[in-house]
């Protein structure tokens, strides 16, 4: 499998939570403008993996990385890297809708606020930009002002996906994103990731199979800690390599 | 749920706007992730830091002055002579506060035998007796009762207390029992507070397990319940204790404030406390050295009774 | 046997209530009396007239604004040195040595005796500091008493805002002190306000270190460096010199008032939080 257009490049990376190895030397290249599923049973180390592309694991104690992951060219953990660039061009959705308890309008303004952007007109522009891509605006254009708490399941993940365009980053990392949705909610959420990916480059951690098979391109399946196998995902799901990637998707295990 | 495919023409001919204008954040060159981005300045966490070791500063400010203002009067006197010296005439140079000392140890003990079983009575009550929803209702009457403030228990002593003690066990009504009585109250809401939570943090099962066998619930309480939460039970009495010796207002209003050994318990009493407030408006020189001297004294009672509430609080944390 | 059982069993559960129904009933017994007797002598007129002849006349107008006085100071170094406090510990550095220090310093503080602090507002702020008895001495006294309560009620704020709302934050690029500031604060707020309210409480009950440090004299205090006499304060006065036993009640029935609103308050606060943040 030839990988065109690398966005996110992955050498014998290695992750460890005191003396626990939480991620066994993993390579792996992602493409721009694509969408990458990472799935494997529960503590496989795919969030994980997710969680280093934006250094959300800097938040634990205690963990080491070694190898290099790099974005354009950059290795993202580099000691001179500025991590908050770096997560304003990766964002992240997470598995449970966390919009903050302020209004819809900002909640989708806060990471242009603090980023620095003040003038109001520039705000109200990309606010509303914001909810149209993730097709959101008709639904809360006559309620911006107030609380994002009150929002369905489904809406509140549609409005953090809005809050991560607002800043424009490149990738988007998705954390099971739809595991606490309703099946309508999903199967929304699912056609708006189709669309992002023409502007964005999307990698979702999912428990779903078949969600994987519906929304990516490419696939990754992970195994206590290792990445079994990695392919076009309408290959891994009809002529998997490997045996054990093939014993999960049957669902014979995880 | 589909989008309609007007919506859909919306959508994309915002993407297409969106190709030709220029991001309005970033411009996406790979130099971007060395370039600095918002940093947090070092002082936020200079100054946060120096906000938390205010209180820790406060202390030793707090157990440097008074001590620094009251060791040199105990020196002078002889430590044995002021805590054990029974004369208290500071304008004449005389010096012990064993009085005083007696008096806190008697209107403390005093208060811990009405309110002790009052309050595991009340804790009891709350946490095995009623249901959740009368709990909740009586709580905020245990929080008020734990907010008002001394002085008004101290006024509620003198002109319903006093005059009943006088009128039922003759004498002047103040002193130790008026005391005992007042503190009591303003301890029982810590009492049970902290013996319901205990009495609450005992798990579901000892007592399924105790009723299951045929326990009826008073058995249960007694001989399952109760045991188990010990340790939260004395911490609580401990802490109701430190409160009743620290107390100042209201009990200066009440026992009458002679600084002599009683000798029954409708004796007036003077406590440490009160030995203080009540003379450090007009001390000076010495005499004011002896009020900080007693303040060391009532400082030691607390900090023992702190040390054996760690020594309890801890010794529960090992066997839980 | 059995019969004994159950005789225990009936005779324990009497006594519960009994207990129980006593307690309530000398709630009920300390704010009637006091209320029934005060409420009489409560007018528009007390609140606003000054006290005269040492209190035997007039209202209690100095003493109000002698309370408000110390306890905005006390609050407003207060709160921002707990909630900084707090913050630091919950958000800054979650362990280790440091952390068990400014602890034990915390607990500490809230184990000492209001006379302790009395003494020691004396001999620092009046004496050593050269603050005299004034609004000064007893409003800094009053923020180290009720530091603890603000620093442990804006610790449990602030650990109870899930840490999705972090996570989300820093996930778009905020820094950690942006985070803080304008998601995990604002979010706090209705707690903190609970830890603030029921400082509030203390410190307008508050009276032997009041009296050490901030005197007694009658006067408006128009500065941070004149001496005041709050409501605690005045009330013990009145009380303990027999000057007048109506003003006492009133002033008695004043605090209380405040003490219930002030409780209610804070337990209104309380359930709005729990109900945000679940």
């Amino acid at each position: 499998m030839k990988i065109n257009n690398i966005k996110i490049e992955t050498q014998e990376f290695n992750l460890y939570y005191d003396h626990f190895q939480a991620l066994k030397n993993i390579s792996l290249d992602i493409e721009e403008n694509k969408v990458t599923a990472l799935i494997g049973p529960s503590g496989c180390g795919k969030s994980t993996y997710l969680r280093t592309l934006n250094r959300m694991n800097d938040l634990i104690d205690n963990v080491r990385v070694e190898g290099s992951i790099k974005l354009d060219g950059v290795d993202i953990y580099h000691s001179k890297v500025d991590v908050v660039n770096l997560r304003k061009r990766v964002g992240m959705v997470f598995q449970r809708p966390n919009p903050f308890p302020m209004s819809i309008y900002d909640n989708v303004a806060y990471g242009l606020r603090i980023h620095g952007l003040k003038d109001r007109e520039k705000l109200d522009e990309i606010v509303e930009k914001s909810l149209r891509n993730a097709g959101l605006w008709d639904e809360v254009k006559d309620r911006l002002k107030k609380s994002a708490l009150g929002l369905s399941g489904g809406q509140q993940q549609r409005l953090v996906i809005a809050r991560v365009l607002a800043v424009e980053p490149e990738v988007i990392l998705m954390d099971e994103p739809a595991s606490a949705l309703d099946p309508i909610s999903t199967s929304r959420l699912e056609d708006l990731i189709a669309e992002l990916k023409d502007k964005y480059t999307i990698v979702i951690v999912t428990h779903n199979m078949q969600q994987a098979a519906r929304v990516s391109d490419y696939t990754a399946f992970f195994l206590s800690g290792e990445m079994v196998e990695y392919n076009l995902t309408k290959d891994i799901f009809t002529t998997p390599q490997e045996k054990r990637t093939e014993d999960y998707i049957t669902g014979r295990f995880g | 749920m589909r989008q309609s495919i007007r919506e859909k023409a919306i959508f994309i001919n915002y993407k297409k706007k969106n190709i030709i204008r220029k991001s309005t954040l970033q411009e996406g060159s790979k130099s971007l992730l060395y370039q600095k981005g918002y940093k947090d300045s070092q002082w936020i966490e200079y100054i946060l830091f120096v906000s938390a070791m205010i209180a820790l500063l406060s202390v030793l400010l707090i157990t440097f002055f008074v001590l620094r203002s009251g060791l040199p009067l105990i020196q002078k006197v002889g430590i044995k002579d002021f805590i054990f010296g029974l004369k208290w005439a500071p304008t004449q140079g005389s010096f012990g506060i064993f009085p005083m000392i007696i008096g806190t140890v008697m209107v403390t003990l005093g208060a811990l035998v009405i309110g002790i079983p009052f309050g595991l009575a009340g804790a009891i009550f709350l946490a095995e007796i009623v249901p959740v929803s009368v709990a909740k209702a009586v709580r905020p009457m245990i929080e008020l009762l734990a907010g008002i403030p001394s002085v008004v228990y101290g006024f509620f002593g003198m002109i319903v207390i006093v005059p009943f003690l006088r009128e039922k066990l003759g004498g002047t009504g103040l002193g130790i029992l008026a005391g005992s009585i007042i503190l009591a109250i303003m301890i029982l809401p810590t009492i049970i507070n902290i013996a319901e939570d205990a009495i609450r943090a005992v798990p579901r099962e000892y007592k399924e397990g105790s009723l299951g066998m045929g326990a009826t619930h008073w058995q249960t309480i007694k001989k399952i319940i109760l045991p188990a939460a010990r340790s939260g039970i004395i911490s609580g009495i401990v802490l109701g204790m430190g409160r009743a010796i620290g107390e100042t207002m209201a009990v200066i209003m009440v026992t009458g404030n002679a600084p002599v050994l009683p000798n029954s318990i409708m004796s007036q009493v003077r406590t440490l406390t009160g030995n203080v407030v009540l003379e450090m408006g007009y001390a000076a020189g010495e005499h004011q050295q002896a009020l900080f001297a007693t303040g060391i004294v009532l400082f030691g009672f607390i900090m023992i009774l702190n040390l054996v509430i760690s020594f309890t609080l801890k010794k529960e944390g090992e066997s839980a | 046997m059995k019969n004994r059982v159950k005789y225990e069993e009936k005779v324990a559960k009497i006594l519960l209530w009994f207990a129980a129904l006593t307690i309530i009933c000398i709630l009920f017994a300390i704010v009637s009396f006091i209320v029934i007797k005060g409420v009489s002598s409560l007018s528009w007129e007390f609140f606003t007239e000054n006290p005269k002849r040492g209190g035997k006349e007039g209202g209690i107008y100095s003493t109000v604004i002698s309370t408000l006085y110390l306890t905005g100071v006390a609050l407003a170094l207060s709160t921002p040195i707990g909630v900084g406090a707090a913050i630091y510990l919950t958000e800054y550095v979650k362990q280790g040595r440091v952390v068990r220090l400014i602890r034990f310093g915390t607990e500490s503080l809230a184990g000492i005796p209001s006379i302790i602090f009395g003494l020691f507002g004396f001999v620092f702020f009046v004496i050593f500091l050269k603050m005299g008895w004034s609004v000064l001495s007893g409003g800094l006294t009053l923020t180290m008493m009720i530091l603890p309560t603000i620093v442990r009620t804006a610790e449990e704020a602030l650990k109870s805002v899930p840490r999705s709302y972090r996570e989300g934050s820093l996930a778009l690029g905020a820094t950690k002190w942006m985070t803080i500031y304008r998601v995990v604060l604002p979010s706090a707020i209705p707690g903190i306000l609970t830890g603030i309210i029921l400082s509030i409480g203390r410190a307008v009950g508050e009276t032997a270190a009041i009296m050490l440090t901030a005197g007694s004299a009658l006067g408006i205090p128009l500065s941070l460096y004149d001496p005041a006499r709050t409501m605690s304060v005045h009330l013990y006065v009145l009380a303990m010199e027999g000057l007048s036993m109506e003003n006492a009640f009133a002033t008695a029935t004043v605090l209380i008032a405040l003490v219930t609103i002030v409780n209610m308050l804070a337990n209104r606060f309380r359930i709005y939080f729990t109900k945000q943040v679940s």
